[in-house]
């Protein structure tokens, strides 16, 4: 182990928001956003990978927050469910749509499951449900049993298609 | 779970890397991280220096040039997932990287992050295997190239020495009119399979099997290549009876075992799913032989 | 008479806003100035003793503020051991963990220190340098072996593994088996797993000097429980400790203990007088968090020729783990459920609960109710196969009718009230069901599927549940002077939308909307008695109470309106936040301005019989439990060569009584489901013959995704309950229970062709194939 706990200082930008600040090496990107940046909306399930709830979007695509390091974000963009919504609080189409479609119970697994999501609409904004299932295949919800997650997603593709926005 | 102190650097070239690789003691190489981070995070692995291979750039991204393709080592699975062209000349690689853990884990990992990691249950491994890859280190002395077949040393031991760094797997395309199948078994999407395999065919004008190539994967210390199954194949006309005669003879083979999937399981599934995997492969090249 | 503008309603959940744009508050998420981080050190080994633990290196690592042991926890708490949540006389040793073990730890994880440090990472290396002289000790690892001569002890003390033995019994057992036609033998293993919230479980302590008190902030169904406890570890008075829950990600019943970490963290709270956490990370809750399902059955059903059953008689072995946190409560729920909706004349069970070397079992998901539907459906799936006949039509002919509710079953429920089911259609749910699931037709499309070589098959769960358990569950109403109404509870949310259902009520009642009502529940402050969210009590008890107390307040506010207006308390009624007289336009109070003139208003005088303030308080205690029931049918293919389930269709029949919100009670059902699904097919904790666990990641042990969990088709009954204001039964477990019973029902139809049994769940693809082996060699041999 070294001596000294090696830290640096790193700048990216979080919800279109620049930030600088300190972070041990060895903080993964979720414990820097939750710790060191106090958004806490980005959560951690199992931080070996597995569950999904960690899931931020890093230059747009999803990735696991609990295994990058906060020091690789250097310089890139980050969206966390913090981010999700309009500038005025609107919430975004699938925001919304999980909120008319039950899409959550705990409310846990929810960010990784609206990053997640956020970044596969855009992508196939035509997806159908086994499109979308295997999409949610590494986010593991507890509470639901997936049904009203697949609804509100399917429904926000609707309403995305027919022009919502945040 | 939290891993244990390390120091973190940004490695901005290849030649910085292999400095880097060559000087710090008790350093690991850092690509996708989806393994790796993992395993700190548990506490199975602790290192003093974590080197940063994600800023090369110069070892990311495919090439296709006459009949030989050349990934980098930093290209992520997604990638290779989604690109066209590979999905052309080597169709089997987009079939079996869809059983590559999730979008948000293949939007990090990288080739040369699973071939270093080299879990016997991986799919680009075995695709390596199946595809007879060569392998390229590169450490400040230079460049060293392994056969896929020699590279595994024994279980998640790759020969890689002090210093070096993965760099590329490049291999030679299969004629474009070939079949090719890969599947595995996992209870869930994403999970390491208990079993897989991949199987190249080409047939000759008579519908004979004139080539074939196998791979299982998640049976054994690293990727097997069924040297007797794939000599079996040869000069036959795809049948039934000699997709089967092959799965019995796989079921055959000793095999990893373990208090949560079993020896004789194993077995039987391989045994299973390479005669699945034979039939479509020969159907598909048969198919691809009349397009 | 109150109006029905949200109860009944699919009504959109108050608790969404902030949860989806990451406002929640969970235990993790909490800030303070000065707060502490605790790593725990660790039993690696199921059984051990220790003299000695070396603290000096970790002490000196950096950003360590203490090392602790269970010598260096305060003095009141020296020699004690956690409350016993659910004492029961027939308990043989009382056993439940100590806040840190002091010379014997009893399965791996057990919790011997704890480093508090100024990070997690800090506290985790130092907990990493911390040195245990452990002596291993032969380790028990299964709770059949546990009873067999010779077993390694579990704990030291013992002579033997046993906690304690129930015998259940009504009716003439042995004449019924003297008079079977058929008797019917089988053994059923259920095995174990565990509830997994997404949210680990975590507490956050502060104590003040001052005033000698503790805050704590604990991920828990039960702050009640847990104020319970700490007060009497630390011996204090009730109004010394606040217990709050902040939002909890879910329980699903683990959440429902008290545990040794919500008495060490406080401790180091005071200890140090700083603010201390500790959030449980994943590997920890696989070690330490309790499981639950592991039982053996053996037991045989008399049947008369018709099928009809006579007498069912057996013994029951329930796996407690390490220590009795819950008493016994379980296996006697399981020996209690095991009839379902059928009228069984006779009834014999012998319960030994046994001891292991693994993490404590309590209440999960189903609570020792899905294994004993297992073993009832899959008993009479096997009566129908030895008399050839149809298992719905067994079941048919056994059924409880409507006709005879109240129906006294025999036994005595854990509440001590007898089992008398209240209301409920079980042969009609079960037609409703098989309707629903196109059962009739399943034999065509079985034959046609079978002709492409596809193997399906169609399986049935019914159940009856006891839910809605007293003692009791309180709220408090009040109108606020901003116009505004709050709801106290001491109910705990962790998912299932009290804040929603609650409000619901209460706005039917005030004629208000739901939005203008903020539910505040789960703090000991708030409410200073509550039992906890377990056993789908919630909206049985808290709704009850709410549903009081606002009748109440309903009836205050007329009162005070009339006194003011001086016409009689028929003449007002309330709109929409307001009180005014009817058929009148003109003279109306707010509720702002009645809520002023209550709370002391100078010159204005209350009406006679009057208390101050406009607040009204309910406690419900329900006489005895309410029972839902319902019939599940799975449909399912089966790849014979893998052994790879795939679940088609999944049909659910529900009756939890009058429904306050059907969107919420589909989540619930569909959420069950998903959860018996893992248990049917994939989650289970393996642990090696040292009673180690070998499944600790969630890659190892498997949860459910989206892609395994079918849609269910959700049929709702309601037959309404006497038993309280709402008509109400619980809604939450009803999902899961005999979801493994009609999933394997299922699977064993699919590979008919193969005459295979299956006794056990999960049921494993390796399993399946196993067991189509061991058939066809028994099949050649036979030849
Ligand atoms: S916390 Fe990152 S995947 Fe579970
Ligand atoms: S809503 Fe609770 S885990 Fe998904």
């Amino acid at each position: 182990m070294p001596d000294a706990l090696p830290e640096r200082r790193i700048t990216l930008t979080v919800n279109g928001k620049e930030h600088s600040a300190v972070t041990e090496d060895r903080y993964s990107l979720a414990d820097f956003l939750r710790h060191g940046l106090g958004l806490t909306g980005t959560h951690l399930g199992c931080e070996h990978g597995v569950c999904g709830a960690c899931t931020v979007l890093v230059d747009g695509e999803a990735v696991r927050g609990c295994l990058m390091l906060a020091v690789q974000a250097e310089g890139r963009q980050v969206t966390t469910i913090e981010g999700l919504a309009g500038d005025d609080g609107t919430l975004s189409p699938l925001q919304a749509a999980f909120m008319d479609n039950h899409g959550l119970q705990c409310g846990f697994c929810t960010p990784g499951i609206l990053t997640t999501l956020t970044a596969y609409l855009r992508d196939n904004p035509d997806a159908d449900e086994p499109e979308l299932r295997e999409a949610l295949s590494g986010n593991i919800c507890r509470c639901t049993g997936y049904d009203t997650i697949v609804r509100a997603a399917l429904a926000a593709a609707d309403a995305m298609r027919k022009g919502a926005t945040a | 779970m939290k891993p244990a102190p390390f120091t973190y650097h940004r490695a901005e070239s290849l030649a910085e890397a292999a400095e880097m690789a060559a000087t710090l003691d008790n350093a690991r190489l850092l690509s996708g991280g989806q393994s790796l981070m993992a395993m700190m995070n548990l506490r199975y692995v602790a290192v003093d220096h974590l080197i940063d291979l994600n800023p090369v750039a110069e070892i990311a991204g495919i090439t296709i040039g006459s009949g030989r393709v050349t990934l980098g080592a930093m290209t992520r699975q997604r990638t290779v997932l989604e690109d066209a062209a590979l999905a052309t000349c080597c169709p089997i690689l987009r079939e079996a990287l869809g059983f590559v853990g999730h979008v948000q884990t293949r939007n990090r990992g990288t080739v040369g992050g699973s071939l270093a990691h080299l879990d016997p249950a991986a799919e680009l491994p075995g695709m390596a295997a199946l595809l007879g890859a060569e392998i390229t280190l590169t450490s400040q002395d230079g460049a060293r190239r392994v056969a896929m077949a020699d590279y595994p040393l024994g279980y998640m031991t790759p020969d890689i020495n002090e210093g070096e760094i993965l760099t590329t797997l490049s291999f030679d395309a299969w004629p474009s009119a070939h079949g090719w199948d890969f599947r595995e078994f996992a209870q869930r999407h994403g999970d390491f399979a208990m079993a897989g395999v991949g199987s190249l065919i080409t047939l000759d004008t008579d519908g004979r099997i004139d080539r074939a190539a196998v791979v299982l994967i998640g049976v054994d210390d690293g990727p097997v290549r069924p040297t007797d199954v794939e000599a079996m194949m040869i000069g036959e006309t795809p049948s039934d009876a000699l997709f089967r005669a092959a799965g019995a003879l796989i079921a055959e083979r000793p095999m990893a075992g373990d208090a949560l999937v079993t020896e004789a399981y194993r077995q039987h599934l391989a045994g299973v799913l390479l005669r699945r995997s034979l039939a479509n492969a020969c159907v598909r090249a048969s198919e691809s032989a009349h397009a | 008479m109150s109006s029905t503008a949200f109860v009944g309603q699919r009504v959109k959940r108050v608790e969404d806003p902030d949860l989806l744009t990451g406002r929640g508050q969970f235990l993790d998420d909490l800030k303070l100035p000065g707060l502490l981080e605790a790593a725990f050190v660790r039993s690696p080994f199921a059984h051990a003793t220790f003299t000695e633990i070396d603290a000096a290196e970790a002490r000196a690592m950096p950003g360590v503020v203490a090392v602790l042991t269970a010598r260096d926890l305060p003095a009141e708490m020296l020699d004690k051991r956690i409350l016993l949540q659910v004492p029961h006389p027939e308990i043989t040793y009382a056993v439940t963990q100590e806040p840190l073990a002091t010379s014997e730890v009893c399965f791996v994880g057990e919790a011997v220190a704890v480093v508090i440090a100024e990070s997690r990472h800090l506290a985790e290396d130092a907990a990493e340098r911390v040195i245990v002289d452990w002596e291993p000790l032969p380790a028990t690892a299964h709770c059949d072996a546990a009873l067999k001569p010779g077993a390694p002890a579990v704990h030291s003390t013992m002579t033997d593994n046993i906690a304690g033995r129930l015998n259940l019994s009504f009716g003439d057992v042995d004449a019924a088996f003297r008079n079977a036609a058929h008797v019917i033998r089988e053994r059923y293993e259920p095995h174990r797993g565990t509830g997994h919230p997404m949210e680990c479980r975590g507490v956050v302590a502060v104590y003040d000097l001052v005033s000698d008190a503790f805050r704590i902030w604990s991920s828990t169904q039960t702050p009640h429980n847990t104020q319970r406890a700490v007060i009497d570890m630390f011996g204090l008075a009730e109004d010394h400790v606040r217990v709050i829950t902040p939002d909890v990600g879910g329980g699903f019943g683990p959440k429902n203990q008290v545990y040794p970490e919500e008495l060490v963290i406080p401790a180091a709270a005071r200890l140090l007088g700083r603010p201390v956490k500790w959030a449980e990370d994943r590997r920890e809750h696989f070690l330490t968090t309790t499981q639950e399902r592991d039982q053996v059955w053996d037991v045989a059903a008399a049947v008369d020729d018709d099928g009809r059953l006579l007498g069912i008689k057996g013994t029951l072995i329930h796996d407690a783990g390490a220590y009795l946190p819950w008493g016994i409560i379980m296996p006697y729920i399981s020996a209690t459920t095991l009839p379902g909706p059928y009228k069984l004349p006779a009834y014999r069970m012998a319960v030994t609960i046994a001891f292991t070397n693994l993490v404590p079992t309590t209440p999960l998901r189903g609570a020792g109710r899905p294994q004993a539907v297992f073993a009832m459906e899959r008993l009479l799936d096997a009566v129908a196969a030895k008399l050839g006949l149809d298992p719905a039509e067994v079941r048919r002919r056994n059924f409880i009718q409507a006709s005879d509710m109240p129906y006294d079953m025999g036994l005595t429920y854990r509440d001590g009230a007898p089992v008398m089911y209240d209301t409920g259609d079980y042969p009609d749910a079960q037609a409703k069901a098989l309707a629903a699931a196109g059962y009739d037709d399943f034999p065509a499309r079985q034959k046609a599927a079978l002709a492409q070589g596809r193997h399906i098959g169609i399986g049935i769960g019914n159940y009856v549940e006891g839910t809605g358990l007293g003692p009791f569950e309180g709220a408090t109403i009040r109108i606020l002077t901003n116009g505004r109404v709050a709801i106290y509870t001491g109910a705990a949310a962790a998912g299932q939308a009290h804040r929603t259902t609650l409000a619901q009520i209460c706005a039917d009642e005030l004629n208000i909307d739901v939005t203008d009502i903020d539910v505040v529940g789960g703090d000991t402050g708030v409410m200073p008695r509550g039992a906890g969210t377990y056993a789908s009590r919630i909206t049985v008890n808290a709704g009850s109470s709410t549903r009081m107390a606002a009748t109440e307040l309903r009836g205050k506010a007329l009162a005070l309106a009339a006194a003011k207006f001086d016409v009689k308390p028929e003449d007002v009624e309330l709109t929409h936040g307001a009180v005014r007289i009817k058929g009148e336009q003109g003279d109306s109070i707010t509720f702002e301005e009645l809520a002023k003139m209550t709370s002391g208003m100078p010159g204005y005088a209350l009406p006679k019989g009057v208390k101050p303030d406009l607040e009204a308080s309910g406690y419900f205690t329900p006489p005895q439990a309410t029972y839902s029931n319902g019939s599940h049918v799975a449909e399912v293919e089966v790849d014979p060569e893998t052994g790879q389930v795939t679940i088609l269709k999944y049909t659910v029949v529900h009756d939890c009584g009058t429904i306050i919100n059907p969107m919420l009670v589909d989540g619930q059902v569909q959420g069950g489901v998903a959860h018996g699904i893992g248990n049917a097919l994939l989650e289970r904790m393996v642990f090696d013959a040292d009673a180690n666990p070998l499944t600790t990641t969630f890659a190892d042990y498997l949860m459910p995704t989206a892609e395994i969990v079918p849609t269910c088709d959700i049929v709702h009954m309601e037959s309404p309950t006497p038993l309280n204001p709402l008509g109400a039964k619980g809604a939450g477990e009803g999902g899961t229970i005999p979801a493994p019973a009609a999933i394997v029902a299922a699977v064993e139809n699919a590979l008919s062709p193969f005459g295979i049994r299956i006794t056990d769940c999960p049921i494993t693809p390796q399993r399946i194939v196993e067991l189509i082996n061991a058939a066809s060699e028994t099949n050649q041999e036979d030849r």
